[in-house]
């Protein structure tokens, strides 16, 4: 057993650090897409639109039935010997488009799910004053859904900002590359990666602070 | 003029609508009764398509809609000169009293923000609710949140209102508050089709009094004639029960 080499942790923090940010682009931008496509798949699943279902499933059946890594792999190093335009797309761009459609798939279930759980005297309530069907899902289902899907979207962000450290396997230098590339030369790998773990936690717990204000204010509408 | 000829409603293969024939002037109040399961809801619910009639034609001024055949334009452009009062009140729960107002206003009118602003709150004032303007329908009482629900209704400015037991949900407290707003709807002599059990209302402000039983329209006539001398023993048998 040896001593934890601190001062080469301490020395470490502002090197993983830097590296936070594309962590958090990875992530929000994964996020973001996520949520457009989820949403729009999970009206699909709602309204049926015929010709389209079958696909809709079949999408989510795949992204949720393999693992993330085999999806970032097979984007990455299998697409492009197939598809030829996808030979200039880099790491990054990989990552969140495998991170998106990942995470798309088993968002568009639980937002499913939320839209089922908003009350049936909603939708008739917006048919009555004459909504299209985009205007009432936009304006009326889709925000109650949002409240009563906002702690598994938050959980979902969560597993999605742990999941960019699978970009590395991309040859992405995020955290966990650049933790790799430190400790290749130190040797401390345990230091390393251990600098790396408390980074995600602290980032992750503050994610679950905000996770309370965040449903705080959806319930605003709701409190008595 | 409104107009339904022929209205037929089926849920599988029993008819709840049975060919429903009516007509009602402009400003015309017309109060339907009936045994509870007689089809009262699925009428009103069929003239905006909140449930589709299988057969009919449905004229409100120079739209004319037959249910056969009506496509989503036509469907919409029904819905939009038709205003609905739920029994459950049916607030939009995401949006404050004001937003709850404004929002065909701005969503399907294409009203300037401002502009169907202000008219949200005229209509609250005119409900007794300018206090409440900001609040979410949660934090109303249910006789407040049928308020709003009657100033959704009557902002719309909709050639039809439908009004589907609109104080049966209620606690009675609060029933005589929701009456006495419908009254001033009322006066403002607006085309109105209402379901309600409560007889002494319909005395008070109907031009016409419709009873149906098992999705037919048996009887109808001025309030006088309908209520205190039926001639259908059907009818008879149902406003003893209600305790006419
Ligand atoms: N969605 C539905 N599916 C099947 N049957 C229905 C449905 N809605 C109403 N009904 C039936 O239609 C009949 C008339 O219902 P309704 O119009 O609600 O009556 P009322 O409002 O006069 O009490 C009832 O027998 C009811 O069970
Ligand atoms: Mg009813």
């Amino acid at each position: 057993m040896r001593a934890l080499d601190l001062d080469y942790m301490i020395g470490l923090v502002p090197v993983i650090l830097g590296y936070v940010p594309l962590t958090l682009f990875m992530a929000v931008a994964g996020m973001v897409l996520a949520l457009i496509l989820a949403s729009l798949m999970a009206v699909e699943r709602v309204i049926k639109v015929p010709g389209l279902d079958w696909l809709v499933m079949l999408f989510i059946s795949f992204f949720r039935g393999t693992p993330l890594l085999v999806q970032l792999f097979l984007f990455y190093y299998g697409l492009p010997q197939v598809l030829s335009f996808l030979t200039q797309i880099n790491g990054v761009t990989a990552a969140i488009m495998g991170l998106t459609l990942h995470f798309s798939a088993y968002m568009a279930e639980s937002i499913r799910a939320a839209i089922a759980g908003v009350d049936r005297s909603q939708w008739e309530a917006a048919q009555s004053i004459g909504m299209t069907q985009g205007q009432m899902m936009r304006r009326i289902v889709l925000p109650q859904a949002t409240r009563i899907a906002a702690p598994t979207l938050v959980n979902y962000f969560i597993d999605m900002i742990k999941g960019t450290s699978l970009a590395f396997t991309l040859g992405v230098t995020e955290m966990m590359g650049a933790a790799q590339k430190e400790a290749a030369g130190s040797f401390l790998y345990f230091e390393a990666f251990l600098v790396v773990a408390v980074i995600y936690w602290i980032m992750v717990e503050a994610l679950n602070q905000g996770q309370k204000r965040l449903e705080n204010h959806l319930n605003k509408a709701f409190a008595r | 003029m409104i107009s339904v000829q022929g209205l037929t409603k089926r849920f599988d293969s029993t008819a709840v609508l049975d060919g429903i024939d009516l007509e009602i002037e402009p400003g015309e109040r017309v109060v339907v009764i009936g045994p509870s399961g007689t089809g009262k809801s699925t009428l009103l619910r069929c003239l905006n398509f909140l449930d589709r009639p299988q057969a009919g034609t449905i004229t409100i001024g120079d739209l004319s809609v037959d249910a056969a055949k009506a496509s989503r334009a036509d469907i919409l452009a029904l819905r939009r000169r038709t205003a609905f009062v739920f029994q459950n009140y049916a607030l939009f729960a995401n949006k404050t009293a004001k937003e709850n107002i404004m929002e065909a206003l701005v969503t399907v009118q294409k009203r300037p923000k401002a502009d169907a602003e202000a008219r949200a709150l005229e209509v609250l004032r005119e409900t007794g609710l300018d206090n409440k303007a900001d609040s979410y329908p949660a934090a109303l009482s249910g006789g407040q949140q049928q308020r709003v629900g009657i100033g959704r209704a009557m902002a719309l400015d909709a050639g039809l209102m439908l009004f589907d037991e609109p104080t049966s949900a209620l606690d009675p407290e609060w029933v005589g508050e929701v009456l006495d707003l419908m009254r001033r709807v009322a006066e403002q002599r607006q085309t109105m089709l209402i379901v309600t059990h409560e007889i002494q209302f319909a005395r008070e402000i109907a031009d016409r009094v419709v009873f149906m039983d098992g999705g037919r329209i048996v009887e109808q006539g001025p309030p006088g004639k309908v209520l205190d001398a039926p001639s259908d023993d059907r009818l008879r048998r149902f406003l003893r029960r209600v305790g006419q």
